[in-house]
């Protein structure tokens, strides 16, 4: 075999990484990586799996206040998916070297970030609907394209998650639509609910193409298939015909159709805000971290418990004063 | 308790999607035991009917091939085109082959 420089190896193994990833073809987890790609992907990824696991919070603060038991089934059903979703991100993100427990740390100590949308509070029961239809709305518009991401375990993790969203986001739109079929009270419910929620969501496709340094990199790599922008458009354009038909109208008074492009055209969100929330001082983001670190701190002695369970029960299967079998020997 | 020792060990979850097809690998998660891994896979990977069955393996017990596509290990596969049904010319108005 020849000898080659490290230098040279590097340049080879770029190569066929990159030949990979032009060829539309996933990237697997024992597979060389640029360093660069690895690290983008576990801030992206651990991200995702944070927002899902923070995302629990706004809904399960209806749950005991569902009105009725119907309602109540579907809020635990739909917050349970969530923790679920969490948890096939984090296993996808494990396989690029880091660990669950550094995972869970840096969300604690706010070193990672979760989706902004979460530090808005759920004020009323409409909010539920809302969140389901408009929140979950513009993650589906999100996710789908990533089930078509470059690196393998990100891919499936979305597509798994992708099958469920769907369930999410009819469950409130069906939840608003009852709403709306009900008292005055109740429409003017869901429309304060829409108002309140509009902006922030769409804001969960992040800032303008021009302020996204990272976005053209991602794509060149397969790890993002769409701009921020055209999503953000995607999403608007779904939404309008939903809200139509629910009887609800959007707070933006530049939002109209644009026969010429083929879109609606609308306002920007409050960026200055967005970028507020984003650094800390939205109106729940201490509440939220503080509410995950209870939770985490609260388990501990479960934790502990039950790995002194496993141990005990390890121990009494092979004594340790009774060589095991096998032991020391070749097999 | 020491740090490490409380970060439970990482399984593999395979699940059957149903009777008559293999078992497939869907992802990972944290137990304490074998038991536990059984029990959190079901939670978290066949909330709606998607298996029935499912196998956890310590991810540590699994050896697996090198990724590198250049790998000897696959490369005598390539060159062994008999191997495939379609090497063999078989005249077209022989039936049922
Ligand atoms: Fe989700
Ligand atoms: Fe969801």
């Amino acid at each position: 075999m020849a000898v080659t420089s490290q230098a040279e190896d590097e340049a080879e193994l770029l190569a066929r990484f990159e030949a990979t990833v032009g060829r539309h073809d996933r990237i697997e987890p024992r597979d060389w990586m640029p360093e660069k790609y690895r690290r983008t992907l576990v801030r992206q990824i651990a991200q995702h799996a944070h927002s899902e696991i923070i995302g629990m919070q706004p809904e399960g603060n209806w749950i005991t206040r569902a009105p009725s038991l119907r309602r109540k089934a579907i809020l635990l059903a739909k917050v349970q998916d969530e923790a679920g979703h969490g948890l096939y991100l984090y296993s996808a993100c494990e396989t690029l070297g880091v660990s669950r427990r550094e995972l869970t740390a840096m969300l604690i100590a706010g070193k990672q970030k979760y989706s902004s949308i979460f530090n808005y509070p759920t004020l009323s029961y409409a909010d539920v609907g809302t969140i389901g239809w408009l929140v979950d709305g513009a993650a589906i518009c999100n996710q789908v394209p990533l089930c078509r991401t470059s690196y393998g375990p990100y891919g499936r993790s979305m597509i798994r998650i992708c099958k469920e969203e769907s369930f999410h986001q009819r469950q409130g739109y069906e939840l608003l639509a009852t709403m709306m079929r009900g008292t005055d009270e109740q429409r003017a419910m869901v429309q304060e609910s829409v108002d309140r929620f509009w902006w922030p969501a769409l804001m969960m496709f992040g800032p303008p193409d021009a302020e996204s340094p990272n976005t053209e990199q991602s794509m060149a790599w397969g790890i993002k298939r769409d701009t921020n922008d055209d999503l953000r458009q995607k999403f608007v354009d779904m939404s309008v015909p939903q809200a139509k038909a629910l009887g609800v109208t959007f707070p933006d008074p530049l939002l109209a159709w644009n026969e010429e492009r083929g879109h609606h055209d609308f306002g920007q969100p409050d960026w200055d805000e967005f970028a507020a929330v984003v650094k800390g001082s939205g109106p729940c983001n201490a509440q939220r971290i503080a509410h995950r670190k209870k939770a985490h701190d609260d388990g501990a002695w479960v934790r502990e418990a039950a790995v002194a369970f496993a141990t005990a029960v390890v121990e009494e299967r092979a004594p340790v004063s009774v060589s095991k079998p096998g032991e020391g020997s070749e097999q | 308790m020491s740090e490490i020792q409380d970060e439970w060990p990482l399984y593999e979850i395979f699940v059957r999607g149903k009777r008559g097809l293999n078992h497939v690998h869907v992802g990972s998660l944290h137990a304490a035991d074998d038991e536990m891994a059984l029990l959190h896979a079901r939670d978290v990977y066949t909330r709606r009917n998607e298996g029935v069955s499912i196998w956890a393996v310590r991810s540590d017990a699994i050896t697996a091939s090198s990724p590198d596509e250049k790998d000897p290990l696959f490369a005598p596969a390539g060159d062994k085109v008999y191997r495939h049904p379609t090497f063999y010319a078989v005249p077209d108005d022989v039936p049922n082959m």
